[in-house]
């Protein structure tokens, strides 16, 4: 069957770095963007729509549309985190469906490894936010906002770190198939419960890893996808959602894709058991658990149960997911995953994953981004992708 | 006990929105904000109320009293410190430290009371208490 489609991801690249010492960012995002192009059969004379985030440096988009020499039609620079990658899916799909372009380029570089900027500092939105006075005061983290959302899920359906190491059990296994990832050893669940408590009760080996680099994709309209190939694969589904700290009414245990889920899936017509393969952003374990949990492929509450026993591996288990690694073992560019998380399932989607990760006859693939602190000031976006023939 | 290392609370950004907050916390009270228009209480403090837009909002004074809702102790930072979000008795979650008292004695749902810490700069910074008196091994704990 062919289930219609509004635009096609004809091109997808992972820079290889993983320590960018003697390249800029902006030189990242043009490294990206050409190896997207060139996976796309494309050149950067093409490129008419652009999008990039909070990475970009200087006037962002602007910057970046110069640095690169791009002429374009249209314009995206929606910040969302680390999950701005794949709100900019979308987004590219509306705007070609909406005539504005027809080439849309999505670019991600950083280099927090290089500059030495740790996955456990605080991080600096300015002085300017309104909560900073409220907050700042208190040393709040990524890794004990992440683990205070983790002790809270705990509290309320029992989950186990054991089960959170589960996780990163099966992002490891597929990670020793990863040649450039960062982490290839095969780890256990106690391997990860004995390593340091970094903040309670999240241990070392359930936080993501520091690396730089980046990441691109290309869009491209149904007419273009036709001339280029059967490489090209759908964008079947999409939604975005954002959760905040509700003026005091704190939920830890939800996130943005309570919402953002069921929106994606209504538009690619879609359920979670017709997925095949699955990209989580994985900055923490429980990030993971709480983002299954809340796409609906096991009940609130449950994803402790569901995780374990091997089941996000492939080969192995019922969802195969992350099968580069992952943020956890293979990469986290820029401190930001999502469009690792798009490109990985783009892979499998080609059949061009590793052949010890690629999931049998992968015809429908799911990649999730969170940005921001997850259950407390976030963003949430998902898209459904189908093989070329899905 | 004054040769344990002290955590050391970055000064509060103090603004024309934010000082009446922090004036009151070095007067030894926790304020908060009511809408007149909706009534609705919210956390943290505007000069705009997020329920409804209105700028009609009041600063009442807070019981002090609560629950950790979450918690979670940096055992990365030197010395560790123990970050929560606590429910206060008026409905609103706030982030802030529980304090003297043993980490492995906070618990999600335990009662607790309004304690100030002293900022870098001398700021009055809310933290919270077990609300129990506390026991002399709870005491020594907290030193471990
Ligand atoms: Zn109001």
């Amino acid at each position: 069957m062919s289930r219609p489609c509004k635009a096609y991801i004809a091109g997808a690249f992972e820079h290889p770095t993983r320590k960018a010492v003697d390249k800029t960012v902006p030189q990242l995002h043009a490294e990206v963007a050409l190896g997207a192009l060139r996976d796309a059969g494309l050149e950067s004379c093409d490129v008419d729509g652009y999008f990039c985030a909070g990475d970009a440096p200087g006037l962002g988009g602007l910057s970046m549309a110069e640095y690169m020499g791009l002429n374009l039609r249209h314009i995206d620079t929606t910040e969302t985190g680390g999950s701005s990658y794949i709100a900019h899916v979308g987004h590219a799909v509306d705007a070609i469906a909406a005539g504005r372009c027809s080439v849309a380029l999505i670019t991600l570089a950083g280099r927090p490894r290089a500059e030495g900027m740790s996955s456990v500092g605080a991080r600096d939105y300015g002085r300017g936010a309104p909560d900073v006075a409220f907050e700042q005061p208190y040393s709040p983290l990524i890794t004990n906002l992440y683990a205070m959302a983790a002790q809270r899920h705990m509290h309320e359906h029992g989950t186990t770190s054991e089960q959170l190491a589960a996780i990163k059990v099966a992002a490891s296994h597929h990670a020793q198939h990863n040649e450039r990832a960062m982490l290839r050893e095969v780890v256990t669940v106690e391997d990860v419960v004995n390593s340091p408590l970094v903040a309670d009760p999240l241990h070392r080996l359930d936080c993501c890893v520091v690396s730089d680099g980046g990441g691109a994709l290309v869009l491209v309209s149904p007419e273009k996808a036709r001339e280029i190939g059967p490489r090209c694969v759908k964008v079947l589904g999409q939604g975005t959602a954002i959760k905040h700290l509700s003026a005091g009414r704190v939920d830890l245990t939800h996130t943005g894709a309570v919402t953002s889920g069921p929106l994606a899936f209504a538009d690619a017509r879609l359920i979670p058991a017709d997925i095949d393969y699955v990209s989580i952003y994985d900055s923490f374990t429980i990030t993971v658990l709480m983002t299954l949990e809340d796409l609906g492929f096991c009940a609130k509450g449950q994803g402790g149960r569901f995780v374990s026993d091997g089941n996000l591996i492939s080969g192995v288990g019922r969802l195969p997911f992350n099968t580069d690694g992952g943020g956890l073992c293979n990469n986290h560019p820029g401190n930001r995953g999502g469009m690792t998380k798009v490109i990985e399932a783009v892979r499998q989607l080609r059949g061009e994953a590793h052949p010890r990760v690629q999931v049998r006859d992968c015809t429908l693939a799911l990649a999730h981004g969170t940005g921001g602190s997850i259950g407390t000031r976030m963003g949430s976006a998902t898209v459904i992708l189908g093989r070329n023939d899905a | 006990m004054t040769s344990q290392p002290q955590h050391i609370y970055p000064d509060p950004l103090v603004n024309s929105e934010t000082a009446p907050y922090w004036q009151a916390c070095q007067a030894g009270t926790l304020q908060l904000k009511r809408c007149n228009a909706c009534g609705q209480t919210h956390f943290y403090p505007r000069a705009v109320c997020p329920f409804c837009l209105s700028g009609d909002t009041v600063w009442f004074t807070a019981s002090g009293l609560g629950r950790v809702y979450a918690f979670s102790v940096m055992r990365r930072a030197e010395p560790p410190y123990a970050i929560a979000y606590v429910t206060l008795d008026e409905g609103v979650t706030l982030m802030t430290h529980i304090v003297d008292c043993a980490f492995d004695g906070i618990a999600i749902g335990q009662r607790v009371a309004l304690a100030f810490r002293q900022s870098a700069g001398g700021q009055a910074v809310p933290v919270f208490r077990p609300q129990a008196r506390l026991s002399a091994e709870a005491l020594v704990g907290s030193l471990s």
